[in-house]
C-alpha cells in the first residue's frame, strides 16, 4: 500500500491534527480558569467593580474557549479503539486506569460546577459562587496531571510487567506510573507552559484595549495580572524545561540527540544554535554550535559525553533486533528549537512589559498615571515615546500567539521524538493500530475531523474576536447584589433568569 | 461475585446514568422543533436543561474511559467496530455541544437558527444511533477470532438494531416531554403534558415488541423481570401524565429507561460482545477484561468518585429546581 496513505500513516495524522487542534485550547482553558478565579477572589474580597468587569470578561473568553477544549477531547477518548485498537488492546490495563481517573474525578468537577458558574450568577450566594469556579480550576489540573500521567508511562513505561500468555502489559504499581519523575517533570512543565500560555493571552488582549485607551481600568488590573503569570509561568517553564530535558536525556536518549541534530557522541557536547543534515548520511552539512552547552543541558556540567543518534540507533539495534530507531530528525530538532524561541520570545516579551509597565511607587512623580490612565512605559529615566509605546503594545498584542505556537511543537517534538515506539522501548506504533479498520475509514474520519475543526476555529475565532473588542460588560443590580441563598433569593416568581442560553 | 462482574455492573451503571440524564436531555433537544411554538419557547426548552447537559455527558465519557481501563479488549473492538457510527456520534457531540455555549453568544437571527438545527437534528441522531449500537452489542456482530470486527457497515442496519434506535428515539423524546412538563411553567407545559400521553403510546407500543424480541432472543429470568418492570413504570408514567402527577410521571419514565437498559445488560452477561460467527469468539468479562490489580485500583476509585459525583449533580439540580418559563429568558446574554 502507498506509504502516504498507509493506515498508520493516516491514523497519525489524524492523532496529530485533533491533539495539536485540541491543546491549542487545554492550556488556555487551565490557566484561564485560574486567571478568573484569580480575579473573581479580588471582587469577592474587595468589591471593588472593576474586578467584577473583569471577571465577566475573561470568564466569557474562557467559556468560549473551554467549550472548545470539552468537546474536542470527547474525540480523544474515543480515538484510541477507533484507530488504535491494537495499542488499546496492548495497554489498557495500565494506560485506561489514569483516564478513568481523570473521567470520574476531573471531568464531573469541570462540567458540572462550570454549569453551576454559568447560570449561577442569580442563584448562588456570593461565596458559593466563587467556589464554583475554583472547582473548575482544579478539575482542569487534576484532569492534565492524569492524562499527562498516561503520556508519561508511553514515555517511559514503569510500574508493569508484560504478562506472558496474553501479551499484554499489565499493571503492578499504579502509585509508580502516577509518580514516576517523568509525570511529574511533564505535568510541571506543562503546567507553567499553561499559565505562560494564558498570562500571554491576558497581555496581549489587555495591550490591544490598551493602545486604543479604553477600557482602562480593568485592562490595567488585567496587563499586570497577565504580565506576572508570563513571568512566573516562563520562568517555571524553564526551570521545568531544564528538568525533563535531563529526565529525557535519561530514559530516551535517541529524543534529545535529535532534538540537537548530534550524529555522533561527543563529550563535551555542543549546544546546536543551527543545522543543516543530511539523513541519509547520518551527519549535518552545516552546523553552528555552542562549545560544551548540551553537554550541560544533559548533564549538569559542561564536559560530560553525550551520545550521538547514530550511537543510540545502534544500541537499539543491539538490544530490539534490526531495524531503524531513528525518529525524523528535521521535526525533532525545528520543533525543539521552535517550541523553546516561541516560548522564551513570549517570556521576554513579558518580562519587559512588566519593567516598563511598572507600578507607582518605583517611579518618579511626574510619570505616575491615575487609575484610568494608560500607564508610561518607562525603560529608564524616561518614558518611550509615542512610536515606541506604540510598538511595544502592537509586539504585546501579538505574544498572544506564540506560547500557542510553542505548546504545540512541544508536543510534535515529545511525540514525534519517541517514535517509532508508541510505548517506549516495548511497543511500536507501526503494531498499534486498528487491524479491522480500512484505509477509507481512516481516511473518512480523518478529513471529516480536518474540515469540522476548520470550520468551528473560524466560529471561535470570529467569536473570541467580538467578544475582546466588546470589552468588559456594563454591570447590573443584579450583579452587584448576589443572592444570598442558595436558588435565589427573588420574591418575584417571573424575575428572568440572570444569564440564559 | 468476582472483581471484573463488579466492573460489568458498574460499566452498566454508568451507561443508565448516561441514558437516564442525557436522555432527557436529547429528548428535549427533539422537543425543540415538536413542541416549541416560537423561538422564546426554544429558548426555554434549552434552558431547562442549561446548566446540567454538559455534566449529564460525562456520564458518557465515564462509561468509556472505565472501559478502557476494565475491559481493555471490549473498548477495543467496541470503537473499532462501530467506526463510522462512532464517528457520526462524536460530530454529533461536538456539533451539539457548541451548539448549546454559542447560540446565544450572537444576535444574528440566522446565526441562532444555525445553531437550533444543529441541537434538534444532533439530538435525532444521537438518540437513535445509540439504540443502533446497542441493538447490535446485544444481537451479537461478526467478530473473529482476533476479536476484530470482520462485519460491514450495513450489517448493522439489521432489523432488530433499527428498532432498537426507534425505541431509544421514541423513549428518549417521551422522557424529554416528560422532563419538560416538570420543569417548564406555562402554556408548554401543558402542551409537553398533552405530547407526551401521546408520545406514550408509540412508546409503549416500540418498547414491548423491542423488549420481548430481547428475551426470546437472548433473555433469562433476570432479565425477563427487568422487561417487566420497563414496560409496567412506563404504563405507569403515562398513567400519570394523564393524572397531572409531573413528579411521578418523570420517575417512572426514568425508572422506564434505567430497567430498560440494565435488561440488556443482564441479557448481555457474561458476554460484553458476542460474536455471531462463534460462540467462542465472543468477548466476555472473563476475556475482555483488565488483570485484577487493575480493577482493585480503579474500583476504589469508583467507589469514592461515583458517590460525590451523585451527590454534587444532585445538588445541581436542586439549586436549578425553578420551574421556568417565557417570562424568564433574559434578553441580553
Amino acid at each position: 500500500m502507498d506509504l502516504a496513505l498507509a493506515p498508520e500513516t493516516l491514523a497519525r495524522w489524524q492523532f496529530g491534527i485533533t491533539t495539536v487542534y485540541h491543546f491549542l485550547f487545554v492550556p488556555l482553558t487551565i490557566s484561564l480558569a485560574a486567571l478568573t478565579a484569580g480575579l473573581q477572589t479580588a471582587w469577592v474580597r474587595t468589591e471593588k467593580e472593576k474586578y467584577l468587569r473583569a471577571t465577566k470578561f475573561w470568564g466569557k473568553l474562557f467559556l468560549i474557549n473551554i467549550a472548545m477544549g470539552v468537546v474536542t477531547g470527547i474525540v480523544q477518548e474515543f480515538q484510541f479503539g477507533m484507530n488504535w485498537s491494537d495499542y488499546s488492546r496492548f495497554v489498557g490495563d495500565v494506560f485506561g486506569a489514569p483516564l478513568a481517573f481523570e473521567a470520574l474525578i476531573a471531568f464531573f468537577f469541570e462540567s458540572t460546577f462550570i454549569g453551576l458558574w454559568i447560570f449561577g450568577w442569580d442563584k448562588l450566594p456570593k461565596k458559593i459562587h466563587l467556589a464554583c469556579i475554583w472547582m473548575v480550576s482544579i478539575g482542569t489540573i487534576l484532569s492534565a496531571y492524569f492524562i499527562l500521567a498516561a503520556n508519561s508511562w508511553m514515555q517511559h513505561p514503569v510500574g508493569y510487567k508484560i504478562n506472558e500468555s496474553t501479551g499484554r502489559a499489565e499493571l503492578t504499581d499504579f502509585w509508580v506510573v502516577l509518580t514516576q519523575n517523568t509525570a511529574l517533570t511533564q505535568v510541571f512543565h506543562s503546567l507553567s507552559a499553561a499559565f505562560l500560555t494564558g498570562g500571554a493571552f491576558m497581555v496581549g488582549i489587555a495591550a490591544f484595549h490598551l493602545l486604543r485607551k479604553k477600557h482602562i481600568s480593568e485592562m490595567k488590573t488585567s496587563l499586570r495580572l497577565g504580565l506576572v503569570t508570563v513571568v512566573i509561568g516562563g520562568m517555571l517553564t524553564a526551570v521545568s524545561g531544564d528538568f525533563l530535558g535531563k529526565v529525557m536525556y535519561e530514559q530516551q536518549p535517541m529524543k534529545m540527540a535529535a532534538a540537537e541534530a548530534l550524529w555522533d557522541g561527543e563529550g563535551p557536547a555542543p549546544f546546536s544554535v543551527f543545522a543543516y543534515g543530511d539523513v541519509d548520511e547520518g551527519h549535518n552539512k552545516v552546523a553552528i554550535e555552542i562549545p560544551g552547552l548540551l553537554s550541560f543541558l544533559a548533564k549538569s556540567d559542561f564536559t560530560s559525553y553525550v551520545p550521538g543518534i547514530n550511537d543510540v540507533n545502534k544500541a537499539e539495534q543491539e538490544k530490539y533486533g534490526p531495524g531503524d530507531y531513528r525518529p525524523n530528525i528535521p521535526v525533532a530538532y525545528w520543533g525543539f528549537r521552535w517550541m523553546i524561541g516561541f516560548g522564551m520570545a513570549s517570556f521576554a516579551i513579558g518580562l519587559a512589559g512588566l519593567w516598563l509597565s511598572r507600578k507607582k511607587f518605583m517611579l518618579p512623580g511626574h510619570l505616575r498615571v491615575g487609575d484610568d490612565e494608560v500607564p508610561h512605559l518607562v525603560p529608564f529615566a524616561k518614558p518611550l515615546g509615542p512610536k515606541l509605546t506604540t510598538w511595544y503594545w502592537r509586539i504585546a498584542v501579538w505574544t498572544l500567539a506564540f506560547p500557542l505556537i510553542a505548546n504545540a511543537w512541544g508536543w510534535i517534538f515529545t511525540e514525534m521524538g519517541r517514535q517509532p515506539w508508541v510505548v517506549y522501548g516495548l511497543f511500536q506504533t507501526r503494531d498499534a493500530v486498528s487491524p479491522g479498520v480500512s484505509q477509507g475509514e481512516i481516511l473518512t474520519s480523518m478529513i471529516v475531523f480536518t474540515l469540522l475543526y476548520a470550520v468551528l476555529a473560524v466560529v471561535e475565532v470570529k467569536l473570541l474576536v467580538k467578544y475582546v473588542k466588546a470589552g468588559p460588560p456594563e454591570l447590573t443590580e443584579a450583579d452587584l447584589n448576589p443572592p444570598t441563598r442558595i436558588g435565589g433569593d427573588s420574591r418575584d416568581a417571573d424575575k428572568p433568569m440572570a444569564f440564559s442560553y | 461475585m468476582e472483581l471484573h462482574d463488579v466492573w460489568f455492573v458498574l460499566i452498566a451503571v454508568l451507561w443508565i446514568g448516561y441514558f437516564f440524564l442525557e436522555g432527557f436531555d436529547f429528548g428535549v433537544g427533539i422537543l425543540t422543533k415538536l413542541l416549541a411554538r416560537n423561538r422564546v419557547e426554544k429558548r426555554v426548552l434549552i434552558n431547562t436543561i442549561g446548566p446540567v447537559w454538559d455534566g449529564n455527558e460525562v456520564w458518557l465519557i465515564s462509561a468509556v474511559g472505565a472501559t478502557f481501563a476494565a475491559f481493555p479488549e471490549w473498548y477495543a473492538t467496541l470503537l473499532s467496530g462501530f467506526y463510522l457510527p462512532v464517528l457520526v456520534i462524536l460530530v454529533c457531540l461536538i456539533v451539539r455541544g457548541v451548539a448549546f455555549e454559542y447560540r446565544h453568544k450572537r444576535d444574528e437571527e440566522q446565526w441562532q437558527r444555525n445553531w437550533e438545527n444543529a441541537i434538534f437534528w444532533t439530538s435525532l441522531v444521537l438518540a437513535v444511533l445509540w439504540g443502533v449500537i446497542f441493538g447490535n452489542i446485544v444481537r451479537g456482530l461478526k467478530i473473529d477470532a482476533d476479536l476484530e470486527y470482520a462485519g460491514s457497515l450495513w450489517d448493522l442496519f439489521n432489523p432488530y438494531a433499527v428498532l432498537g434506535g426507534l425505541v431509544t428515539l421514541a423513549l428518549f423524546t417521551f422522557h424529554g416531554a416528560v422532563f419538560t412538563g416538570l420543569k417548564t411553567v406555562g402554556d408548554i407545559r401543558e402542551r409537553a403534558g398533552q405530547l407526551a400521553q401521546r408520545l406514550g403510546l408509540v412508546t409503549v407500543a416500540l418498547v414491548t415488541v423491542f423488549l420481548l424480541w430481547t428475551q426470546v432472543h437472548r433473555g433469562n429470568s433476570e432479565s425477563l423481570v427487568a422487561m417487566v418492570v420497563a414496560v409496567a413504570a412506563l404504563v405507569g408514567a403515562i398513567g400519570a401524565v394523564r393524572a397531572g402527577r409531573e413528579g411521578w410521571s418523570f420517575a417512572l419514565s426514568g425508572v422506564a429507561i434505567v430497567a430498560a437498559v440494565a435488561m440488556l445488560f443482564l441479557a448481555l452477561f457474561p458476554n460484553v460482545m458476542p460474536s455471531s460467527l462463534n460462540a467462542d469468539w465472543s468477548l466476555t468479562v472473563t476475556n475482555a477484561s483488565s488483570a485484577p490489580y487493575t480493577l482493585k485500583i480503579i474500583t476504589w476509585c469508583a467507589a469514592i468518585a461515583t458517590p460525590l459525583v451523585l451527590l454534587y449533580q444532585g445538588w445541581t439540580y436542586w439549586v436549578f429546581r425553578k420551574r421556568i418559563g417565557t417570562q424568564h429568558i433574559a434578553d441580553a446574554h
